[in-house]
């Protein structure tokens, strides 16, 4: 968004909801895993049916914990940042970077297995809209409308002027 | 404070609402997630409290320290081999494919796994195969300047050479009595592959043997009493968590020729390499044949065909999870009608095996419920894995690796908890997975569709012990720390008499039936059952 073509208040507040329903989205996938222990995406990246090797050795046993653990931070990390308003060009790159494992992992393309969903897909997926989504938030930061990036800009701004 | 106050001064109300308004979602959000999960654990534990099934995994057998045990192993084909890798010894060949085999596949961990697995402290100092290929191949790998280990020309020779003190006999199913019994005779330690035994009369005659030298030690090869969930299937019966069961299913599905025992002939097979009268044995009188030598489970003069093959896998670990004993009545049917190929032995067979007076206990009136019926049902001409269930009044159980229990919708013990809708009949009410790090009492759709597709095996695969390496290490156990092994001569002389029970049904096409008080087969008291068990003339080739 350059500053010499604002957004309407509409625009924007579709913006400000798409941000926050990703963060919120993100941020409750990862509160559920960090309050069950059990859970694991083992299971997950073993029955990739695409890049198999490399999700394998993600699932595999030496990995798997450094996997759960950084999988369950990022989620939060970047629910939370793009609920708050704060930092979320990194949270939206990070987003897109999980997405696109989860993606790639089970991919629904054309003749690849499709497991268990609770949709019909082909080629694009709900992972995949989502990463889009995150292009979107990336591209049009609401975070000085909406957002704790509003205190700092706003600080800018008295600054810039005094 | 008053820099800030500066900082901020242009701030309205309405610009501090739209720079944290966030705040107050995110903690809606993050208490949402704690508030479910934490509903979600509570409803769990309740109903694990409820259930209080133990899932511990069993005492290790003992130590392994003290003089090495010298092993003789009679018959090294293909179960000989597998039986020598759970031991501890690998031939070259084994190994060189192995190597091969991880560099191809990295997710292939059998030679790592071998490597890994404990050494045992035994040493194999004998060997017996009347195909000389077998008995140079086990030399050529097994016979080395750590390990000097012998051929021995006949079982008798090695068991009576003083040389060993245990011997490990892998052999078709009509010398297994026989030997194992010149070895408990002999003071030396037996592990027998199953069936036990191949006829009626030899199961008694080793139950004697056994009880009059218990200073020798006996276990039947079924590896599967160590498996983990059958023992936590165990803690779940004795806690009636399934009420009365009236019915267990387990199923045979095979569709390959190795499933259908047609195994390879080797190409140096021939009389001048095969000791032909020792294979022979008590079998009737055949020229040389090499089928019939390496092809041995198709014919009930060597083998026992799916009843004594494979029934007796299910048979014993349904035996080990309720302990029922021998069934009162036994009535089997089948047929050759996957393999018209000159074998005699069923390769579909249909088992029922009835326990009147048997029960797991029970949620209703007293009196209500008892008895019991075990079916088996095999065919060699199909693999749709049916899986084994124990059906109680008020919860079935689904027993393989992973054990998972679903409440019963016409349950009585949980008919409080169905209608409060804290368990879905739908949704397994316990699972267990020894591979897993706990157990759970609800499993989502998703890691069902997991466990049912194996994958969770492969991930078992790369930590899993062989299950023959425990059962061997518990016989090895009892050996130098004495106790008894989990499947003995009790549990082998239950296997072996309702196996050939089914065998005699079929044979006959009568009811059999067993008298508890006597211990015997009381239909046809005027027949020889053994020579209609043993009877080799059915050809059902047309």
């Amino acid at each position: 968004m350059s500053a010499s073509q604002p957004l309407s208040s509409a625009q924007t507040i579709a913006l400000v909801l798409l941000r926050l329903f990703v963060g919120w989205h993100f941020l409750y996938e990862g509160v559920i895993k960090l309050y069950t222990p059990s859970w694991t995406a083992k299971g997950y990246l073993l029955s990739a049916t695409y890049l198999e090797s490399f999700f394998h050795w993600l699932g595999s046993d030496s990995m798997i914990s450094l996997v759960d653990t950084l999988n369950v931070a990022t989620l939060i990390l970047v629910g939370a940042a793009l609920i708050l308003g704060f930092c979320t060009k990194l949270a939206s790159i990070l987003g897109i970077g999980l997405l696109l494992l989860y993606y790639l992992a089970h991919p629904p393309f054309p003749g690849h297995p499709q497991g268990i969903t609770e949709g019909s897909y082909w080629i694009i997926n709900k992972n995949l809209i989502e990463a889009v989504a995150l292009v979107v938030v990336y591209l049009f930061p609401t975070s000085m409308s909406f957002g704790l990036e509003r205190l700092f800009h706003k600080k800018e701004i008295k600054t810039q002027s005094t | 404070m008053s820099t800030d106050k500066k900082l901020f001064g242009g701030f309205s109300r309405r610009d501090w609402l739209k720079s944290v308004a966030g705040l107050p979602i995110l903690g809606s959000v993050w208490a949402a997630g704690w508030d479910t999960t934490e509903k979600s654990k509570l409803e769990k534990e309740l109903l694990l409290e409820r259930l209080n099934i133990k899932a511990s995994p069993p005492p290790p057998s003992g130590s392994m320290e003290g003089n090495p045990v010298r092993i003789g192993l009679i018959g090294f084909g293909i179960r000989g081999e597998q039986l020598m890798r759970a031991l501890g010894f690998a031939t070259n060949e084994w190994l060189e494919a192995m190597a091969i085999s991880s560099q191809e596949d990295p997710n292939d961990k059998r030679l790592e796994d071998f490597k890994a697995q404990e050494n045992l402290n035994v040493k194999l100092v004998g060997v017996c195969d009347i195909f000389d290929v077998r008995a140079e191949d086990a030399l050529r790998s097994f016979n080395t300047s750590d390990n000097p280990c012998k051929r021995y020309p006949t079982y008798l020779d090695m068991i009576h050479s003083g040389d060993v003190d245990a011997v490990i006999i892998a052999t078709p199913d009509h010398w297994h009595a026989p030997m194992a019994q010149a070895a408990i005779e002999a003071g030396v330690h037996v592990y027998v592959e199953k069936p036990m035994t191949h006829t009626v009369s030899e199961t008694y005659l080793l139950r004697e043997a056994v009880r009059r030298n218990p200073g020798a030690v006996l276990a039947v090869g079924h590896q599967h009493r160590q498996t983990l969930s059958f023992l936590t299937a165990q803690d779940a019966i004795s806690k009636n968590t399934l009420g009365h069961i009236s019915l267990v299913v387990t199923n045979t599905n095979r569709n390959d020729d190795n499933g259908a025992w047609q195994y390879r002939i080797h190409p140096d097979a021939s009389p001048e390499t095969i000791d032909w009268n020792a294979f022979l044995g008590s079998a009737p009188f055949v020229p040389f044949n090499k089928e019939h030598f390496f092809r041995w489970r198709k014919w009930w003069a060597y083998g026992s065909g799916l009843s004594g093959d494979l029934l007796t896998h299910d048979y014993d670990r349904i035996n080990c999870v309720l302990n029922m004993g021998i069934p009162k009545y036994v009535t089997a049917s089948g047929g050759v009608y996957t393999h018209r190929d000159g074998r005699n032995v069923p390769d579909v067979m249909q088992v029922n095996m009835d326990f009147p007076e048997f029960s797991t206990g029970s949620s209703q009136e007293s009196g209500k419920e008892k008895g019991m019926s075990l079916v088996y049902s095999a065919t060699l001409g199909n693999q749709f894995d049916r899986g084994t269930v124990l059906m109680g009044h008020d919860a079935s159980m689904e027993l393989g690796n992973i054990l998972t229990i679903y409440a019963d919708p016409r349950s009585t013990q949980y008919k409080e908890m169905i209608q409060d809708g804290r368990i879905d009949p739908a949704v397994p009410i316990y699972q267990y997975d020894p591979s897993a790090n706990g157990v759970d009492a609800v499993t989502s759709a998703t890691a069902k569709y997991f466990a049912n597709k194996g994958l969770l095996w492969t991930y078992r695969d790369g930590k899993r012990v062989d299950s023959t390496f425990l059962h061997i290490r518990e016989w090895l156990s009892c050996i130098r720390n004495g106790g008894n092994p989990s499947c003995g001569i009790d549990e082998g002389f239950e296997e072996a008499i309702t196996a050939h029970m089914a065998g005699l049904s079929y044979k006959t096409g009568r009811r059999m039936e067993w008298d508890e008080e006597t211990e015997k087969i009381i239909t046809l008291p005027e027949e020889e059952l053994d020579a209609i068990l043993l009877d080799n003339s059915v050809s059902y080739v047309s």
